[in-house]
């Protein structure tokens, strides 16, 4: 980009050794592609092979004990159909659309709860009150719990025979035993969970709002409700957006909770990489279950490229 | 200084021919029950016996999650694990991955075990594993509570225990109100496939895949076995019955809230342990018949040497020790654990710590094997299919009629070009 640099001399000579020639622009560039180097080397080594052999093994019929032995198929892991009529490809399988169903639903509501009990959260412990560093602390106790273990704390909590919720508040009903109710337990324990998370960084936007503006709007005489619509939320959408768009992507991403808590076999038809789970190691699939990683993968940038346009989001 | 330098050179010493002569083994074992600290047990006094030291890698409870945890191990090539604990369905999937036991332990050793289970454990003429355990569905029950209702024998058909489990679990409420009347595995996971095919079995439903291969399980009596454990939840289970493994429906039963119970022989022992609220107050029957007579699914657990392993003739020499009859006796008395031995079934000590030993070895001799071998690399696609559309039905979603259909059509997706 910068190698035609307009500081570069008219009288240039022709092809040759033109190193010096570039300038001092030219230099810089070379010199910033040098110190680069070792970065893109590190991400081509860390996620471009990892994501190169997910997409080989995709387009290959392979086994997970024998993955030298696979053979090429092109995109028959995703949609074949057998000279007898019978379905192969994953896309096919029913298992596959329940599980994408499940993910979304998952996503929506559980994004959206997220964004809204965290924005309460984070304009409580922005307001100035005593103890409120201590709150401020307090409150990332459930996201500092790894999910496998908050994950199997509620399983007990929703067990029907000696469950706190399951049996103390329910009185001996099984949330999980139905994946009509299964998945609201699930969406709730991630709101439990992740909703501090969402109020940290809703919390870091709105402590860069300047406090000076609510003191003008209150000499205005704006009542508080119409300085959070008309100047917090405006103002805190940039922060907002970059909070959802992380947000979606994770839990577009559940596996624990579901892993955990329903075992994978229903795991599998609850959340997709639950199910590129099973198939890739349960039943030893590799090229299925790289085809299904792949898809989730196509899913997930798709989701985040209607976020950005619609949305303009800017990540700086 | 000087007693510096002998120190360090002793310890050197020492450690030079730790190595020389002893080596360590790392075995996988389970960790259902008391299934770890007698496995632990087992590595130890063979360790004292031989010197070399014993390292025991706890493996997921659930076997489905062992098994993914162990095939990531050897696809890797990995030499960290030297003897694996093996689920009954798993050699034909594994069977590269271990050392041919044939031509490395006498024949005589070999042919003392059941030979249903030896056929099991051999994959095209390879011995991949020694039996270590066997395992088979069985019905425990309350003996005080039976008496209490008037009972004086174990039901023999599922009609039967549903009417029992029924009646006491109606008495037991008014007294306390979390007792259930039967308790089995009913979550979405192997253990269902094993419960689900005693079901199915004992009501002459086949066994969802046949020894040809055929899919079998689009019959009326398959679906009659799933309608009826549909009928089971709620009303003489839990609602929460189908999120229940071996463990929890044993935490109901040992805990005094349950009359019945399906489980493997594990629970015996543990069910009359001091600390059990039940003690004392078990009996223990064949599963009951649902008119085809009884059926017990088998399971149970083989050992095997990894290929990968550094140390094959320690890791076989430790394989031959543990699933001796020594050994057997040890695990038979202190956990309940069966015997792959017929000889051991005559053994006056092991009969006394299991009374139901003698009368249940038709049970555990005739036990149904899963559809593992005709089914072969697809064999976990088959039951979970299974496990799945059974768990429909229980949850209501679908009939058993509805269900066996759409399974058959589900596993003809799986068979696609064969097993």
């Amino acid at each position: 980009m910068t190698t035609n640099a307009p500081t570069q001399p008219p009288t240039a000579p022709p092809m040759g050794r033109k190193k010096k020639v570039r300038g001092i622009e030219g230099a810089r560039a070379w010199q910033a592609f040098w110190l680069l180097l070792p970065t893109l080397i590190a991400i081509a080594l860390v996620a471009g092979f990892p994501l190169y052999r997910t997409i080989f093994f995709s387009a290959q019929e392979a086994n997970l004990t024998t993955p030298d032995q696979a053979t090429f198929i092109g995109f028959q892991n995703f949609w074949f159909t057998t000279a007898e009529g019978i379905g192969l490809g994953f896309m096919q399988d029913p298992q596959w659309w329940t599980a994408v169903r499940n993910t979304l639903i998952f996503t929506v509501f559980s994004v959206a709860l997220e964004t809204v009990f965290g924005m309460i959260i984070a304009l409580v412990v922005n307001s100035a009150f005593a103890g409120r560093s201590f709150l401020r602390t307090a409150m990332l106790v459930p996201w500092a719990i790894p999910t496998v273990v908050s994950a199997q704390m509620w399983a007990y909590m929703y067990n029907d025979s000696f469950g706190l919720i399951g049996q103390g508040v329910l009185g001996g009903q099984a949330l999980l035993a139905d994946s009509g109710t299964a998945i609201w337990a699930m969406i709730a324990v991630d709101v439990w969970k992740t909703t501090s998370f969402m109020a940290l960084l809703i919390l870091a936007g709105l402590q860069s709002l300047p406090g000076d503006m609510y003191e003008a709007a209150d000499m205005d005489g704006a009542s508080k409700w119409t300085q959070f619509w008309r100047m917090t939320l405006p103002l805190l959408r940039p922060a907002l957006l970059v909070a959802l768009v992380f947000r979606s992507l994770d839990a577009l991403r559940v596996f624990d909770i579901m892993y955990v808590m329903l075992g994978a076999n229903v795991a599998a038809s609850t959340s997709m990489t639950g199910y590129a789970r099973q198939q890739l190691i349960d039943n030893q699939l590799l090229g299925t279950g790289s085809a299904v990683s792949v898809a989730i993968f196509i899913i997930i940038m798709a989701i985040v490229v209607i976020y950005v346009t619609a949305f303009r989001v800017k990540f700086d | 200084m000087k007693k510096a330098i002998a120190l360090v050179s002793l310890t050197a010493a020492i450690a030079a021919s730790s190595q020389a002569g002893a080596v360590q083994i790392t075995l996988a074992c389970g960790t259902v029950g008391q299934e770890l600290q007698l496995c632990k047990d087992g590595a130890a006094r063979w360790a004292k016996k031989t010197g070399n030291t014993v390292k025991v890698f706890e493996s997921p409870n659930l076997t489905n999650d062992r098994l993914g945890l162990y095939q990531q191990q050897l696809a890797a090539k990995s030499d960290a694990i030297d003897v694996y604990q093996l689920d009954i369905i798993w050699p034909g999937l594994l069977s590269q991955h271990f050392v041919d036991l044939k031509s490395k332990i006498p024949a005589a050793e070999v042919n003392a075990h059941f030979k249903g289970i030896i056929a099991a454990d051999t994959v095209d003429g390879k011995l991949v594993a020694m039996p270590w355990f066997t395992d088979a569905g069985l019905l425990y029950y309350r003996t005080d509570l039976m008496k209490k209702y008037g009972y004086n024998a174990a039901p023999k058909t599922w009609a039967e225990l549903a009417t029992m489990a029924k009646k006491i679990q109606d008495g037991e409420k008014k007294t306390s109100s979390t007792f259930t009347g039967f308790v089995f595995q009913g979550k979405n996971y192997e253990g269902l496939t094993c419960d689900a095919l005693e079901w199915l079995v004992s009501f002459g439903g086949g066994t969802v895949v046949d020894d040809s291969g055929k899919i079998t399980v689009n019959n009326a009596n398959a679906a009659k076995a799933m309608d009826t454990a549909a009928s089971w939840v709620k009303s003489i289970s839990p609602a929460g019955v189908t999120t229940y493994g071996e463990e929890e429906a044993r935490g109901i039963f040992q805990s005094g809230n349950a009359a019945f119970m399906r489980n493997w022989p594990y629970a015996w022992a543990l069910g009359q342990s001091d600390d059990s609220k039940v003690k004392g107050k078990i009996g223990v029957a064949p599963l009951p018949s649902g008119g085809n007579g009884a059926a017990a699914t088998l399971g149970g657990w083989n050992l095997g040497v990894s290929m990968y392993s550094k140390n094959q003739a320690a890791a076989i020499d430790l394989v031959r020790y543990l699933t001796g009859a020594d050994e057997q006796k040890v695990r038979a008395i202190e956990g309940a654990y069966n015997p792959t031995r017929p000889a051991l079934y005559k053994d006056q000590a092991i009969l006394k710590a299991n009374p139901f030993f003698g009368s249940l070895l038709d049970v555990f001799t005739s036990a149904v094997a899963r559809p593992s071998g005709p089914t072969k690399l697809k064999y976990n696609q088959v039951s979970q299919a299974f496990a799945g559309a059974v768990s429909d039905v229980m949850a209501g979603k679908s009939k058993g009629a509805a269900a066996v259909k759409k399974l058959e059509t589900d596993l003809a997706r799986i068979k696609g070009r064969g097993w």
